[in-house]
């Protein structure tokens, strides 16, 4: 396992190559540029905070004090790493097949997909961050030194998506509807991550059953980093970092194992 | 030293079943066969132990019909895929040209594509960097090198493809079919750098149908045939065995075919004449007496066939017709217009006509044989009753193949000869 790991080190100018290349094709001919990566949380923040913050009225919830700003702020703060997350899946659910030439046609190190999908998401999510910035500087709310604490959420998140996405390429490569199934999962999954409410809004019950989704704890840590502006619940978020390592684990060996596969059913 | 290493190696394929190519997540759980379904079902043996050495700096040829394994042996060499069993050991770099441009992206431009492509296949930015204008010229894209990659045309897309794979310098080489896509001026370039590989001293794996290039450009042959090396040796010798082959299959079908026009066209005359003298059969053979039906263009062939006599005869004429697929006439003669005076026939004899060179082009030829009397009443005419086939990896065309040579004198060039 370590030299497989080792092997997927010296892939990085690979990856990294891949990674330039995807975002070099997303944003040409476009007149936005990189700024199109921004328009789509934008807009789903815009959405939900019309819908809950407007019209439901989830600015009530403790902590907003029926601040709608505030409230939009929050959904923005969730929504930015979740977009990440959940493209990151959805992607690598298409990622072996779209890129079927490399795999059938020459010696290539497969794992190099799932990683340069992710990859190529937590860039988009890098780009994110200067917007939610700059949001919290224009309404008002002031960022804490426990900022500093992202590089950790965003690891935690990395390897959590990696491993998650190891499985989802490998397996839709033989089971053609996961796709299907995987877009309402991912539509599940996210009303059961605290991003339109929070945590402590939930009643104890479902605080419980949230605390099952390794998503609600990562999120959490964003929340907390900027929005709350204090350190994460450590115990909760390594809990989740070892989770997301055996997701990683469990994800790489079932991808590996499959390797021989891909060159004939992709 | 070995460059290539092959040991019994054997792949299968699944072959797919009409309810895997519909496999779900949900079927697989509900029926709870997950683990079954990924595994194989009832194989396809692409291969089925292959073996052979390769020298380091030999040119080898792969050759067999579609669907033989040459492909599935090139992917294995090339690390594509994994043998099912067996062992495949390379010494050196390999760089593989089994699809051109593999990972180039349609929206960016040549330029940056280059670094992608030649990343993908294993070089590092400062290599990429060195071999950068060589690529490019090489490519003969200078001028639309920064322009993206959809805008260009197949030719150019191929082009910078190949120049891309041949710069990765590898010490072992593996083409399949890639030049069939090329336009006429880049091809003999391709061919020229690949010789220029041979030159220095690089093993080349070359899998094509073009038989003539196969035979002008590799050291050693291997036929491959239903998964098996069916025949390896000195390029020409393989060449012909397998062209010999593949006649010999079309012959049986054309002559399946040909049992159905017949049946078709009942009432059609293939034969006719009194028989009170009769040809009781025919048969062809080589120069060195053998038995068959396929030929090389210059090859001396015999045809014999047997006459029976009923009632002795004074006058008769025996006479061969030589008929192209066309139903063009290559070739008349007969005992007559050579002026052999006929004596006297009664009982049974053989009748032999020796061409000592062939002179005919590829394709397949009808004979008609015919023993008739002076004024021409036919005792026995057969009408395209047999065929034979010429075939090799000549090109040239025509109804007949003159004798000929080339000679240049002045300030004509054309460079050594490649022909072994």
């Amino acid at each position: 396992m370590i030299e497989k790991l080792k092997e997927i080190v010296r892939h990085r100018e690979l990856i990294a190559t891949l990674v330039s290349r995807e975002l070099k094709a997303r944003y040409r001919g476009t007149v936005l540029g990189f700024l199109w990566s921004l328009v789509n949380p934008l807009l789903l923040m815009i959405v939900y905070t019309v819908v809950f913050g407007f019209i439901i009225g989830g600015a009530r919830a403790p902590g907003f004090e029926g601040n709608k700003w505030m409230y939009a702020l929050f959904l923005f703060n969730g929504i930015l790493p979740w977009t990440w997350f959940s493209s990151s899946l959805l992607e690598s659910a298409n990622v072996l097949s779209v890129q079927g030439a490399l795999i059938k046609k020459i010696k290539f190190p497969v794992e190099v997909l799932p990683i340069m999908v992710v990859t190529t998401n937590m860039v988009h999510f890098l780009l994110g961050l200067p917007i939610l910035v700059a949001f919290f500087l224009i309404f008002g709310k002031p960022l804490t030194v426990w900022a500093l604490f992202l590089p950790v959420s965003v690891l935690a998140q990395y390897i959590l998506t990696l491993g998650l996405c190891f499985f989802v390429s490998a397996l839709t490569v033989h089971f053609k509807d996961i796709k299907d199934i995987l877009a309402n999962l991912i539509t599940l999954w996210f009303f059961a991550t605290p991003i339109i409410y929070t945590y402590d809004s939930v009643p104890r019950a479902l605080q419980i059953v949230l605390n099952f989704n390794p998503m609600t704890h990562i999120i959490e840590s964003y929340h907390y980093s900027f929005f709350i502006g204090s350190l994460p619940h450590y115990k909760r978020f390594s809990v989740t970092i070892v989770v997301g390592l055996l997701f990683f684990f469990l994800g790489y060996l079932l991808f590996d194992r499959l390797r021989d596969t891909y060159v004939e059913e992709v | 030293m070995d460059a290539v290493r092959v040991r019994d190696v054997t792949k299968y394929y699944k072959k797919h079943a009409d309810s895997h190519k519909f496999l779900t997540i949900k079927s697989a759980l509900v029926n709870k066969t997950l683990f079954g379904d990924l595994q194989a079902g009832e194989r396809f043996e692409a291969l089925r132990g292959v073996s052979f050495d390769l020298a380091a700096g030999r040119t080898l040829g792969i050759i067999g019909e579609n669907g033989s394994g040459k492909s599935t042996l090139l992917k294995i060499l090339a690390g594509i895929s994994r043998p099912t069993s067996g062992e495949v050991v390379t010494q050196g770099r390999i760089s593989a040209l089994i699809e051109l441009g593999a990972g180039f992206h349609p929206e960016i431009s040549g330029r940056e594509n280059i670094f992608i492509n030649g990343v993908i296949l294993g070089l590092n930015r400062r290599q990429i960097q060195e071999k950068y204008e060589e690529i490019v010229r090489f490519a003969e894209l200078e001028d639309f090198i920064d322009n993206p990659v959809k805008s260009y045309s197949s030719g150019m897309f191929m082009r910078l493809g190949f120049s891309i794979a041949i710069n990765v310098n590898p010490d072992i080489l593996l083409i399949d079919e890639v030049l069939a896509v090329g336009d006429a001026s880049f091809v003999p370039k391709c061919l020229d750098k690949i010789n220029e590989f041979r030159r220095n001293g690089k093993t080349i794996i070359f899998v094509s149908h073009d038989l003539g290039t196969v035979e002008r450009i590799c050291d050693e042959v291997i036929w491959v045939r239903k998964g098996l090396v069916e025949m390896r040796g000195y390029p020409k010798r393989v060449v012909d065995a397998y062209l010999e082959y593949v006649g010999r299959k079309d012959e049986a079908q054309t002559l399946a075919r040909h049992g159905e026009e017949a049946s078709a066209a009942q009432g059609r005359e293939e034969r006719w004449g009194s028989r009170e003298v009769e040809i009781t059969g025919l048969r062809m053979f080589d120069g060195q007496g053998r038995e068959k039906y396929i030929y090389h263009p210059d090859e001396p062939l015999a045809i014999e066939f047997d006459i029976a006599a009923a009632v002795p005869q004074d006058d008769f004429v025996f006479g061969v017709g030589v008929f192209n697929g066309e139903g063009v006439q290559v070739y008349g003669t007969n005992t007559l217009l050579e002026e052999y005076a006929a004596r006297s026939l009664s009982g049974n004899g053989t009748v032999s006509l020796r061409l000592p060179g062939l002179g005919l082009v590829n394709g397949t030829y009808f004979l008609d044989v015919a023993v008739h009397k002076r004024d021409g009443y036919p005792f026995d005419y057969h009408h395209f009753q047999y065929t034979f086939r010429v075939a090799s990896s000549l090109r040239d065309v025509g109804i007949a193949r003159l004798r000929h040579e080339w000679e240049f004198s002045g300030g004509i060039d054309f460079g050594k000869n490649e022909n072994p």
